[in-house]
């Protein structure tokens, strides 16, 4: 669907034996985006930027939103092998990828599978690997609200904090995050939110520019998960954000947006 | 008529300033654990099962539940292990094992045929789900409760009953021998029963397979509904269903006078919280008892218009006076306490009960006093009603054909 005043566009897509909802927008080169364990929070300023000179391509994972279950995913890797199917279909080949939280591990996964996958990678405030200091927050321990309070350092301070969480959130939103949750735990539920090879796999990944964003107070992933995936991948950049929590791309949008463009451009 | 002891062993320590408080469940940390006490608990509450045996109860009821003071039982085969040793008649009914939170369901296979043989065929084994609780102490992936209870639950009928060593390679569990040494005494298996709270898929599940279906202190306007649900489904799938399909558990507490009477049955109160403890639910996470998958996405709406008692988890909190007012608590001298559960045997018909007692901050003293007055008036009267009424437990009726019979531990079957 579209308005006149909406940049962006909403499909149901065959992909990989499945259904995926696919938003897309902008124009240029594809960029895919991989959202967080919370889906897709709906066209922000930071896609509005990004999407001045790339076209957007932000699949919700299966579960997510009107995406289709499968039932018959049990872990991040039958995600990571399977998404891998479906980006074949979407023609997304070469392709530069932005990965959040869960997001991130995702992308990860895939680039140790098939780096030639994908032209660049970022990383923000990624999960997958254990953090040496500090622990990645228990999402399921909270409600989704509680939770998406609490990933945020200062959510008085982020001026699109109330889009993506609103005060009285509608019964359309319970549903959409609850379904995320389960859809999140499905490849997330043990080991926790990470998979403790993964470090050493990511090696892989040294011929493959990437970028990894964090922010120094990331109270979900704590910041020394950024600092073990910036030294297993041989070349990678770590781009610490002072002053922001889990989420720079609404907290730190200016910086986040300069350091993306930046390395896509590079 | 089968009358059985429940209560969930809370744990009781005046010291630990958990008593009477709402306290907020999964968030007390063991620091609070005096072993000493423990010790002498996990004692009391096994004598007061050899005495509740020795009064005439047909069973006795335990169940489990995990990181949390409301029950003391994280392992309830262990405390059926003990009593198939140390009793001598009545029937150890676990209400149950929580399936899912077992890695290892073949190992569970083993432990049960254990309790059975020990016990001379006496185990009933109960499976639950569990909450999110239960999946959340032990690190169970939720979004595959369902799957991992049937599954488990398949595979440990199939341990049961076909001569081994089999392969097992399912979704959720994988063996590539199993072949346990060791088998029930009870032929097939033991009776497997399910109890329930407000679960319209488990409901229908039970029905399906005629497994007796318990309800667990629920209001018993709800409990009516569950169990037409229950003959209705299991009609459809052509079994001939009646009392010995459907028990009732609820509270129960007999004493020497009303004014006694009154002042123990409110300890159910003022013990430690427990969600399932109404009037002293505490305080629980929503977001733990609802962990996510745990409950389809239909089951959550149909509970919420259907089976929902009002406020479960934590914000209901009915007062004593209307507990007892609704029957879901009946105290009194046994003369006063035997109308009323003849008030509730009419009304929901069940084959089987529980009587849910020594509960909450109640003493030792006061659960054997009731025992005792159980014992003396209350059962044999309870007996006489289910023979007016002609309420017949599992062990006289049989749930899928409505045929009577015998209550066996049969001959063991060759394994060719």
């Amino acid at each position: 669907m579209t308005t006149a005043s909406q940049s962006w566009t909403e499909e149901m897509v065959d992909v990989a034996g499945s259904q995926l909802q696919v938003f897309k927008g902008g124009t240029g080169d594809p960029l895919l985006i991989i959202h967080d364990e919370m889906g897709h929070p709906g066209w922000l300023r930071y896609h509005q930027e990004l999407a001045k000179d790339r076209t957007l391509v932000i699949p919700m994972l299966p579960g997510f939103g009107e995406s289709a279950e499968l039932d018959w995913m049990m872990s991040m890797h039958d995600l990571a092998n399977w998404f891998l199917g479906a980006l074949d279909d979407l023609k997304l080949e070469n392709v530069d990828v932005v990965g959040f939280s869960l997001g991130g591990w995702l992308a990860a996964e895939m680039a140790v599978r098939c780096p030639q996958q994908f032209k660049r990678l970022v990383l923000v405030g990624a999960a997958g690997v254990r953090p040496s200091e500090g622990e990645i927050y228990d999402i399921f321990q909270v409600v989704a609200k509680s939770y998406i309070e609490n990933s945020v350092l200062d959510a008085s301070a982020v001026p699109e904090f109330k889009e993506v969480c609103p005060d009285e959130p509608s019964p359309e939103q319970l549903e959409l995050w609850e379904s995320a949750k389960e859809s999140a735990c499905r490849v997330s539920w043990r080991p926790y939110m990470h998979y403790p090879a993964l470090p050493q796999l990511l090696p892989r990944l040294k011929r493959l520019p990437t970028k990894i964003i964090w922010g120094r107070e990331d109270p979900i992933v704590p910041v020394s998960a950024g600092e073990i995936y910036h030294k297993s991948i041989p070349g990678s950049s770590l781009d610490i954000i002072n002053q922001c929590g889990h989420r720079p791309e609404i907290e730190k949008t200016d910086e986040f947006i300069g350091l993306v463009k930046g390395f896509l451009t590079s | 008529m089968l009358i059985g002891h429940f209560t969930e062993q809370p744990w009781q320590d005046d010291q630990s300033g958990l008593m009477g408080t709402q306290s907020t469940d999964l968030s007390i940390s063991n620091a609070h654990y005096n072993p000493q006490v423990g010790s002498q608990l996990y004692n009391r509450y096994l004598d007061e099962k050899v005495y509740a045996e020795e009064m005439g109860f047909d069973a006795l009821m335990l169940n489990e539940h995990h990181s949390t003071p409301f029950c003391m039982q994280g392992v309830t085969n262990v405390g059926a292990s003990i009593l198939a040793r140390i009793t001598n008649k009545a029937k150890i009914i676990i209400l149950g094992n929580v399936l899912p939170i077992w890695d290892d369901p073949l190992w569970l296979a083993e432990q049960l045929s254990m309790i059975d043989m020990i016990s001379n065929g006496r185990l009933v084994s109960g499976f639950v789900r569990g909450g999110g609780r239960e999946s959340y102490a032990h690190n169970a992936p939720p979004h595959f409760n369902r799957e991992r209870f049937e599954e488990a639950h398949d595979f440990l009928i199939k341990a049961w009953t076909t001569p081994g060593p089999f392969r097992w390679e399912g979704k959720h569990y994988h063996y590539r021998y199993v072949n346990p040494w060791a088998r029930p005494l009870q032929q097939p298996h033991p009776q497997i029963w399910i109890p329930s709270t407000v679960s319209v898929e488990t409901v229908k599940w039970t029905a399906e397979k005629a497994y007796p279906l318990v309800l667990l202190a629920t209001k018993l306007g709800p409990t009516k509904e569950a169990f037409d649900l229950y003959h209705e489904t299991a009609a459809e799938f052509g079994h001939k269903s009646g009392t010995q399909n459907v028990a009732y558990l609820w509270k129960v507490h007999v004493d020497e006078t009303e004014e006694k009477a009154e002042e123990v049955g409110r300890k159910y109160l003022s013990g430690v919280s427990n969600p399932f403890l109404a009037g002293n639910e505490g305080q629980t996470n929503p977001a733990i008892m609802s962990l996510p998958g745990h409950t389809s996405r239909t089951s959550r709406r149909l509970s919420a218009t259907a089976f929902g008692p009002a406020g479960r988890f934590g914000t209901n909190r009915r007062p004593y006076e209307d507990q007892v007012e609704d029957y879901t608590i009946i105290t009194g001298t046994p003369k006063t306490v035997i109308p009323k559960i003849r008030h509730v045997l009419e009304y929901l018909r069940p084959g089987s009960v529980f009587f849910w007692d020594g509960d909450g901050a109640m003493s030792h003293d006061d659960q054997m006093r009731s025992l005792r007055l159980m014992g003396q008036e209350v059962i044999p009267a309870v007996r006489e009603m289910a023979k007016e009424l002609d309420l017949k437990s599992p062990f006289e009726v049989d749930t899928k054909t409505g045929e009577p019979i015998e209550d066996s531990v049969a001959e063991p079957v060759n394994a060719d």
